[in-house]
């Protein structure tokens, strides 16, 4: 199939951070930030056409440092937040900023065309961490409010973003009490609940807390072997979290049980770095590992349709559909297995526009956008 | 002379014979004379003694063939032969003469003797006819007499008879007080039929009424007597057989017969189900009155306890069915009918006995389990199943042994589960020991805990092998010759291959897999289990599939007979099985190593400020603790598995000699000159040539396998921890010391040292590409400072 070949797009610098273009729900859109300490470092603003199978590019400087996470806005296109590492001779800080795309996007223009010219990134403002660098931003998972959460060290910090006066001030912090210093290496905002919840991972324990009280709600203690380096929720259903490290194994959780996994994958050959739940299918579960493969898992049996699509058919068409239900037996298991890196892959996402879409980022620079085969795709939708 | 004498005899009898015509015989007789000549001169004309002699044609042959003096010698003895035959015939003829008189005379005495006896004759029967006269007269006139006497005498057989029916109320009633009860029954039904007949008769009906309260008397009195507990069988069976005279209905008799014995051999079932409950614990032995009966207070083992059943139970039941054949079933007037209810009565009554005592013989084989003793059970057993098929020999229609091997069975089964039971505890016993070996601190020096490693498996391996051995011994006890059980098939096949082969040597090796699975699998997340066990496992388990798996499989073939074609799983199967199970312990084995070493060099790198570290002086020891680490995990390894290959490396021996090679220095040249070229660049060619390193992938059973494996995860992990950090100068050149010092002692672990070259190169890149100023190291002042240290 010519269309499901991935398609492929080569960064200049080294890269770890990607995301998809949150509050884009149209077009197929991600953020690249890289990395490098010598050069100037860059985001890039993909935008991919389904239909033409091209890259759509638009490359803007961040003049400030490299790039170790990127997000975005989930309420404005334009917005993003990157945390970057401010070197000097002698220290290196991890800060991070609000930032504005240009106005003047023209995505139109191709992937291969390498004008020298890129404009910067307008600053919105810097967020303000004190002295502690911040490992991760994240935004408000349904938009709409103005509050930012901050990942530094051993604490949450939240902020009120003001984007028509072009700040944003502290408002809380939640410092984690435990022995020795605990690191927050990753964590994830909680979509159910009224958005009142997040989890974090530090070494290997995972973290509930409950931002309206400030307390921890729920903790996991050893949940992976080694380090957690990623968690996400199930976006359709409550109480269900995947997470996934250095023990090589994705694990899927509910909440509400923190002794026991429901699930444990173990495909992956080296560390675990990413795990994103499919916005719209959330069976569909994809995984990024230091092995350079990124994994597409059916996890049917702890998905929000655990028997398939149960959309009401109509009467014309039931007797295809009683045809059709005992094939559709819904298995977990891995779908697919994409090798087109050659280096360890740090991040993928799902896109946000089309259910069927997402990307890989390795660290050698090299995006690769793939679709779900096809195969599986009908298998869902019909 | 005599030859002569003889031929004239027997010429003269012949001549009497042939006068008396009797020829012919004397015709067949002449052969058995022996005188060849003989038939042929009897038509020879020239014969002198032929009846077919003719005198001319003798004279003219004699004279034409014999000469003068011949002639003249005939003459003579020719004459010489008449005169003897003349003399002969004259003696003959005088000699019948004599006779001829004599006979005459004889005649004539035996004349005159008739004459005389004729004459007694005639007297003897005119006697007769007298006495028969004289005797009918006599008997007419006694006639009458004669008739009268017949009369008389049946009267007084009558009266007789009257008598003893009179009398026989007191008679039955005597007999009664004297307990001779089958006295008065046969008294009873010889006037029955009698009273019966003549039951009108007024006189009749008084004496039928008594006789039959009476009767009625007897017959309470006989079931109050086979109602008792104390009567014995014999007893019993009078009284069954008295009653069944008696005409009382059999079936009811049955009933009452069978509650009856049902009543002891309750008793008996009874005593067993104490005797469980005693051994079971959950009774207290109560005191007894009886001291005979005190033994049956103290627990019994098995043995005693299936005598029990077989003395008490069975031979009450045998005795039973065996009595209960005699009256009701070998009757010979008992109708068909009568025959087939008394027959399901008993069989319903024998089967639910049976099974209760089966249920007890269950019971107490099953609290059996705990104890060691074999014999003492599959003696018992045996006897159990012995005295079950002496049962069915008793009573033909119904099938105990069956049930009873069912039980045997059972037994056999529950042992040999309790087997396996003890080999798995064995075998866990086995493990914590090792545990606590390892655990146990080192007395004398590294090396002997490292020797301990070989030896802790052996003994392992020798002490299960032994103990699977000791109970496949003791399991034989089951088929021994002298068991009838064993021979059975239908016991025999099953219990060898299923529940031996299968159930205790199959199941034990898949739960030894099963257990190496189980360190796999859950305690990676603890990892609570030391590495070295693992490392003894995987090898315990290679063995396993080399040797030891068939080797117990054949043993126990050939111990229990099992034959090829019925043996259930294969041994092929049972092998792969360890195989599997030692892989997967081996890379787990890999795996938490490799991690182990991983934190230490991921710590390593993540707490150090590498932007603000002075310049490299020294390998940082964290490098030194993983060489060492490896070198250790070297020693464990190769205590349990082979070196393994090695990739073929260039001819050129100085390389083992000076492991920095010339292309090493030549590439850190080429950095140290060209910083500024983009270095992914060559890297990325590099691997498109270079196969992809599969991290975390199964390893070899061979040392240079797993070694290479732990590294490759450590080595790994560094890169990962580099890329995250960022570096400044000497940060950069410390990586250089590190991973110079790491490509000096670690490419003798490996079996392919550009592995190791290839991912230290690349933690090497990466640290340059997050340095913020990456100068390099002078190559010459990193050997210098890795030989010092």
């Amino acid at each position: 199939m010519e269309d499901e070949a991935p398609v492929i797009y080569g960064l200049e610098f080294q890269a770890r951070s990607l995301t998809a273009q949150a509050a884009e729900t149209d077009r197929i859109r991600f953020l690249v930030g890289t990395q490098s300490l010598r050069s100037e470092n860059q985001v890039h603003h993909i935008d991919f056409d389904d239909e033409n199978n091209v890259i759509n590019k638009n490359v803007f400087l961040h003049r400030e440092g490299e790039v170790w996470h990127i997000s975005a806005s989930t309420f404005d296109t334009s917005l993003l937040t990157t945390c970057y590492n401010k070197t000097s001779e002698t220290k290196s800080e991890l800060r991070s900023a609000v930032w504005r795309l240009p106005d003047d996007v023209d995505p139109s223009s191709p992937a291969d065309d390498h004008s020298s010219s890129h404009s910067p990134l307008e600053l919105l403002c810097h967020l303000d961490s004190g002295d502690h660098d911040v490992k991760g931003i994240l935004w408000h998972p349904t938009g709409d409010g103005q509050t930012i959460l901050g990942l530094s060290e051993d604490r949450i910090l939240t902020w009120d973003l003001n984007v028509a006066s072009s700040s944003a001030s502290l408002t809380d912090t939640i410092t984690l009490q435990s022995k020795g210093q605990p690191r927050l290496t990753c964590g994830r905002w909680n979509p159910h609940h009224n958005c009142a919840q997040i989890a974090t991972a530090n070494e290997a324990t995972i973290r509930g807390w409950d931002l309206r009280s400030k307390q921890q709600t729920y903790q996991m203690e050893g949940a992976h072997g080694q380090l957690v380096r990623d968690l996400d929720f199930n976006p359709n259903r409550q109480y269900y979290l995947a997470s996934c490290g250095d023990d090589c194994r994705v694990k899927f959780w509910d909440t509400r049980n923190c002794s026991e996994p429901l699930k444990v994958l173990s495909d992956h050959s080296h560390w675990v770095w990413s795990v994103r739940y499919n916005h719209f299918h959330d069976q569909l579960v994809l995984t990024s590992s230091s092995d350079s493969r990124v994994i597409l898992n059916n996890v049917v049996t702890l998905s929000s349709e655990p028997f398939g699509h149960l959309v009401e058919q109509d009467d014309d068409s039931d007797s295809d559909s009683q045809q059709d239900r005992p094939q559709e037996a819904p298995k977990d298991g891995v779908i697919a297995t994409y090798e087109e890196h050659e280096d360890s892959v740090y991040a993928v996402d799902w896109s946000t526009a089309d259910p069927w879409v997402f990307a890989s980022l390795s660290y050698d620079g090299r995006l690769v956008i793939n679709r779900v085969p096809r195969a599986e795709k009908y298998k869902i939708l019909l | 002379m005599a030859d002569k004498l003889a031929d004239a005899d027997r010429r003269k009898r012949r001549d009497l014979k042939s006068f008396y015509g009797l020829e012919g015989e004397a015709n067949g007789e002449v052969p058995a004379g022996g005188e060849s000549t003989k038939p042929a001169a009897s038509t020879d004309p020239c014969d002198i003694n032929s009846p077919h002699f003719q005198p001319d044609v003798y004279l003219n042959k004699l004279i034409q063939e014999r000469s003068l003096v011949e002639l003249m010698e005939q003459e003579q003895t020719m004459t010489k032969d008449i005169r003897s035959l003349d003399s002969d015939m004259q003696t003959l003829v005088y000699e019948n003469y004599n006779k001829f008189i004599s006979a005459t005379d004889t005649i004539r005495k035996m004349k005159n003797d008739f004459k005389k006896m004729e004459d007694e004759m005639d007297h003897l029967a005119t006697n007769m006819s007298k006495i028969t006269t004289f005797s009918a007269s006599i008997s007419d006139t006694l006639q009458d007499r004669r008739h009268q006497i017949t009369k008389l005498a049946g009267v007084h057989s009558l009266l007789k008879k009257l008598q003893f029916l009179f009398e026989l109320p007191a008679r039955l009633k005597k007999c009664i007080e004297m307990e001779a009860y089958s006295q008065a029954v046969r008294y009873y039904t010889k006037a029955q039929r009698v009273l019966h007949q003549y039951s009108h008769m007024p006189s009749f009906q008084g004496i039928n009424r008594d006789c039959d309260a009476i009767i009625q008397q007897l017959c309470t009195t006989l079931r109050q007597q086979f109602k008792e507990k104390e009567s014995t069988p014999k007893q019993l069976a009078e009284c069954v057989d008295l009653l069944l005279q008696l005409d009382e209905p059999p079936e009811e008799l049955c009933d009452e017969f069978l509650s009856h014995a049902r009543q002891k051999i309750d008793e008996d079932l009874q005593d067993l189900d104490r005797q469980i409950k005693l051994q079971s614990g959950e009774a207290v032995p109560v005191q007894e009155d009886r001291p005979a009966k005190a033994f049956m207070n103290t627990p019994m083992d098995v043995l005693e306890f299936v005598d029990a059943g077989c003395n008490g139970f069975l031979s009450n039941m045998c005795l039973v069915i065996a009595s209960y054949n005699d009256m009701f079933l070998s009757r010979t007037q008992t109708d068909e009918r009568l025959d087939n209810i008394a027959l399901r009565k008993l069989v319903l009554f024998v089967n639910d006995l049976m099974e209760q005592y089966f249920d007890f013989v269950r019971q107490r084989v099953q609290l059996e389990r705990e104890t060691g003793d074999n014999t003492i059970l599959v003696r018992a057993l045996d006897r159990f199943h012995r005295r079950l098929q002496a049962m069915n020999k008793l009573l033909p229609d119904t099938d105990f042994s069956r049930a009873g091997t069912e039980i045997v069975s059972k037994a056999a089964k529950d042992r040999v589960g309790h087997y396996l039971q003890t080999l798995k505890q064995h075998f866990a016993d086995a493990l914590t020991d090792i545990r606590q070996n390892l655990a146990a601190p080192r007395l004398v020096g590294k090396h002997d805990g490292v020797a301990k490693l070989a030896e802790l498996l052996s003994n392992m391996q020798g002490s299960v092998v032994e103990q699977i051995k000791s109970v496949l011994n003791n399991l034989q006890a089951f088929i021994a010759a002298d068991i009838t059980f064993a021979m059975k098939p239908y016991f025999r096949g099953p219990f060898c291959n299923q529940d031996v082969r299968e159930g205790l040597v199959v199941g034990f090796v898949k739960h030894i897999c099963a257990v190496c699975n189980e360190f796999c699998e859950s305690s990676s997340d603890r990892g609570s289990v030391p590495p070295a066990l693992l490392l003894i496992l995987s090898r315990y388990c290679i063995d396993l599939e080399n040797a030891t798996i068939s080797y117990l499989l054949t043993l126990t073939e050939e111990q229990f007979l099992v034959e090829e074609r019925a043996a259930g799983s294969p041994v092929a199967d049972l092998c792969n099985e360890a195989k599997s199970a030692a892989q997967r312990l081996l890379n787990h084995f890999v795996r938490v190593q490799g991690l182990t070493i991983s934190q230490m060099l991921r710590k390593s790198v993540e707490t150090r400020d590498w932007l603000n570290t002075i310049e490299p002086r020294n390998v940082r020891a964290v490098m030194k603790r993983v060489v060492e680490d490896m070198t250790a995990i070297d020693l464990q390894v190769g205590q349990l598995y082979e070196e393994g290959v090695r990739r073929e490396r260039s001819s050129d021996s100085s390389r083992r000699t000076h492991p920095h090679s010339m292309s090493q220095q030549n590439k850190r040249l080429q950095w140290s000159y060209s910083p500024s070229v983009d270095n992914s660049l060559m890297s990325n060619i590099q691997k498109l040539f270079s196969e992809k390193i599969e991290v975390f992938s199964a390893v070899e059973f061979s040392k240079v396998s797993v070694l290479t494996g732990i590294i490759k995860i450590s080595l790994k992990t560094f890169l990962e921890c580099v890329r995250l950090r960022t570096f400044g100068r000497y940060g950069l050149q410390q990586i250089q010391v590190d991973t110079h010092y790491l490509q000096l002692y670690l490419w003798r672990f490996v079996s392919d040292e550009n592995l190791v070259q290839v991912l230290l190169d690349e933690i090497v890149c990466s640290s340059v590409h997050r340095c913020v100023d990456p100068v390099m190291m002078e190559p010459s002042v990193i050997d210098l400072i890795c030989e010092r240290g």
